[in-house]
């Protein structure tokens, strides 16, 4: 095979990602001179749609944008209409919240541990394959995956698109009792997300590092899920101190650019590349994470959390999830032990002339809501920033970084098929969901 | 309902999964058959779903559209919205024994068919910043627009043990046990004290297909008409009592106008919000 001149690389349907999307590699003699990651899933204009709707509509609408988080949509469209309203939910009804985003992040981590990414590392096509080697590692996770789905069920009716939130709160809350059942199959959780994080930390790491800016949610005393501000971390290496700024400023710092190749929208943090998502989470908030958590995280060679230890290699993000997981199975557990049924389901929001924003951690990233609400609550302007749309350009380089370190590393040549599984791997590490990110253009409406 | 299916006779059928416009949580319903999974990948040959599984070949050009096939069960996810999906769609029928649709957007073009009605001269017209790096169609059609379905699987998503239902059936050669009568059969089913009778919550129970389980108003909420139109729907009843319940003209519209906007049985919903408002039976 002549590796001298210029060869195009073409991956035309990834797999075991969520969404689709096709990936284009150049290479030049030993150079990655292009990198595209093709978002082909067409548009569904949400950002349009949700033009001329009531303000309670944004949470059953939003999570159509995605069927893998939808948790995620509901509660930063609901800290969006409420933060425009001039409305707080916190206490209890604030503490539900986070249970259910709990569910939410345990489910999707466990899927795209298990059933998306492990089989990259055990040279598997897929779970099917992975489960006749690894059957009882297979077992665990759907098994930890279904508690996650019992939360999102008993507190949200069903595991997507739950119906039960609504702006303001709830439609109904569970009495103490309810939960009861689902602390115990938690429990069970805690161990299998402890034995999936020593499962996960055995795994062969190719050598990366990336450099990008991180940028997470920070809400100091606790790790963020469903609060706090925003704070950028400068590219890894630096060993910087994270830098909050105001969420009002979110769509200053964050600019959103479209890109001829694909249908979503990529952004820039101040102009940079930069991540969002667990390797963001972890820097910014190791500090906070449960004992537990920490602890699972040190021993499968993350560093010490707690001393602000920075994971910088994409490919072991699948352990940070992991660690996550364990994070969210101890804090579904702390409110449950806590809980007590609010007086009201939700508090009451009265719409008013304004613009609001909400921010929220989705498993794979910060996902940002704005919306202009005129005085009766009709929708007159909406934006909406998810994570893949932001770590596209991170994720573009990562598939170059990793291209490149292997055209110039010493033994055999790399043939097109590993380069291309490569790459695919460097997706992957980031969980991207595409049809999320597939659905924000830049819309303006034009009227008559 | 078999959820540990038996020992496979002959040559194990074929199931794939496509993707066209939607969220991916109709699809995600099959992983999150956590129980019945690994069991069902025993029973069939999964052999093409991207999201869980590498297709052979990915790497050729127009890999997903030339899907292998023939298969004995499609499983189809999303609305058709572009001019190549219409052309896939029909590549995807040709290579499908049985083709079932599962979902709002499939079967009634989903929440993005609402640039189909009038407000699409408002934004679709005009919608794109750089209209040269898209391609789109004017509207959001379901897949039987497109081509003959075998069974379409409503809901916004779709109901996990329905999915099953449908799956099991065909492998069992019979027809899928799924009920068209409304929620308010689920809810009776269910012991749910009826929210519109005891509250006076607006409810769309009474022209809404069943399947979901009546999830909404065990939750203290009325339905929302996530799974569309049950068979034959008394619409002007429905608006009347909607009326009744407190929902402005406005407020009907909208909530008729959301997952299944595009299903035909709701095209009368402007007309009689109007008329309600010009002879309140109030």
């Amino acid at each position: 095979m002549n590796h001298r001149g210029t060869r195009d690389l073409r991956l035309d349907a990834l797999a075991r990602v969520e969404g689709e999307a096709a990936l284009h590699l150049r290479v030049d003699g030993d150079t990655v001179t292009e990198t595209r990651l093709r978002i082909y899933e067409p548009p569904r204009f949400f950002e349009a749609l949700l033009t001329g709707r009531g303000h309670t509509e944004p949470p059953d609408i939003t999570a159509r944008i995605c069927g893998i988080c939808p948790v995620a949509y509901q509660m930063s469209a609901c800290q969006a209409i409420e933060n425009a309203c001039g409305v707080t939910v916190d206490g209890p009804l604030a503490e539900l919240r986070r249970l259910l985003y709990c569910g939410e992040w345990i489910e999707s981590h466990t899927l795209h541990i298990h059933l998306l990414h492990a089989p990259d590392f055990l040279g598997c096509a897929d779970v099917v394959e992975l489960a006749r080697r690894e059957r009882a590692a297979v077992e665990r996770g759907l098994r930890i995956k279904q508690t996650g789905n019992a939360i999102l069920e008993q507190l949200g009716g069903r595991p997507i698109h739950p119906v039960n939130v609504r702006v303001g709160g709830f439609y109904r809350t569970p009495a103490p009792e309810e939960l009861r059942p689902l602390a115990e199959r938690l429990r069970q959780a805690r161990e299998d997300a402890l034995e999936t994080v020593r499962w996960v930390a055995a795994f062969d790491f190719p050598d990366a590092v990336c450099d990008h800016d991180l940028l997470a949610l920070r809400d100091p005393g606790r790790y963020a899920i469903d609060s706090g501000t925003p704070a950028v971390m400068a590219a890894l290496g630096q060993a910087p101190a994270p830098r909050e700024f105001p969420l009002s400023d979110f769509e200053q710092r964050v600019r959103q650019g479209q890109v001829p190749h694909s249908t979503a929208l990529t952004a820039t943090l101040d102009g940079r590349r930069h991540l969002t998502g667990p390797l963001a989470r972890y820097a910014i908030n190791g500090r906070w994470l449960h004992p537990v958590a920490a602890e699972a995280g040190r021993d499968a060679g993350l560093g010490d959390p707690l001393t602000g230890a920075v994971c910088d290699n994409p490919f072991r993000s699948i352990v940070v999830r992991a660690v996550e997981v364990v994070q969210a199975v101890e804090e579904a557990l702390r409110i449950i032990d806590g809980y007590e049924r609010p007086p009201r389901p939700a508090v009451e929001v009265q719409p008013r002339q304004g613009t609001g924003a909400g921010a929220t951690e989705a498993p794979r990233g910060l996902l940002y809501h704005r919306y202009t609400l005129t005085e009766d609550g009709t929708l007159t302007g909406a934006r909406i920033v998810p994570p893949t749309a932001q770590n596209q350009a991170a994720i573009e380089e990562d598939v170059r970084g990793a291209a490149q370190a292997r055209l110039r590393s010493a033994g055999p040549a790399a043939d097109d098929e590993e380069l291309t599984h490569l790459c695919e791997r460097a997706i992957r590490n980031h969980d991207p969901c595409i049809s999320c990110a597939a659905h924000f253009l830049d819309v303006t409406v034009r009227r008559a | 309902m078999v959820t540990e299916p038996g020992p496979a006779t002959g040559p194990r059928p074929t199931l794939a999964v496509w993707k066209f416009a939607s969220c991916d949580g109709c699809q995600l319903t099959l992983l999150d058959c956590e129980d019945e999974l690994l069991g069902l990948a025993e029973r069939v040959r999964i052999d093409h779903f991207l999201e869980m599984t590498p297709v052979e070949g990915g790497g050729a050009e127009r890999a997903r559209l030339d899907g292998r096939g023939p298969y004995d069960l499609s499983l189809v996810e999303g609305s058709i919205t572009t001019a190549e999906d219409a052309e896939r769609i029909r590549h995807v029928r040709r290579i499908s024994r049985y083709l079932v649709t599962i979902g709002a957007c499939a079967t009634a073009g989903g929440i993005q068919a609402l640039r189909n009605f009038a407000d699409v001269e408002e934004f679709l017209a005009a919608v794109y910043a750089r209209p040269e790096y898209i391609e789109t169609l004017e509207t959001s059609t379901p897949i039987s627009a497109h081509v003959p379905v075998d069974f379409e699987l409503r809901g916004c998503p779709i109901d996990r043990r329905q999915l099953l239902e449908v799956i099991t059936a065909h492998l069992a050669g019979r027809k899928p046990l799924i009920s068209s009568h409304s929620v308010c059969f689920e809810c009776k089913r269910r012991g749910t004290t009826c929210v519109t009778v005891a509250h006076g919550t607006p409810c769309l129970g009474p022209v809404t297909h069943a399947g979901c389980g009546a999830i909404c108003p065990a939750y203290g909420r009325g339905c929302y008409g996530c799974f569309g139109p049950s068979a034959e729907p008394n619409l002007r009843s429905m608006v009347a009592e909607l009326r009744h319940d407190g929902m402005s003209e406005r407020d009907i519209q909208r909530v008729f106008r959301t997952f299944n906007a595009a299903s035909p049985e709701h095209a009368p919903i402007p007309d009689l919000a109007a008329e309600e408002r010009q002879n309140p039976t109030a």
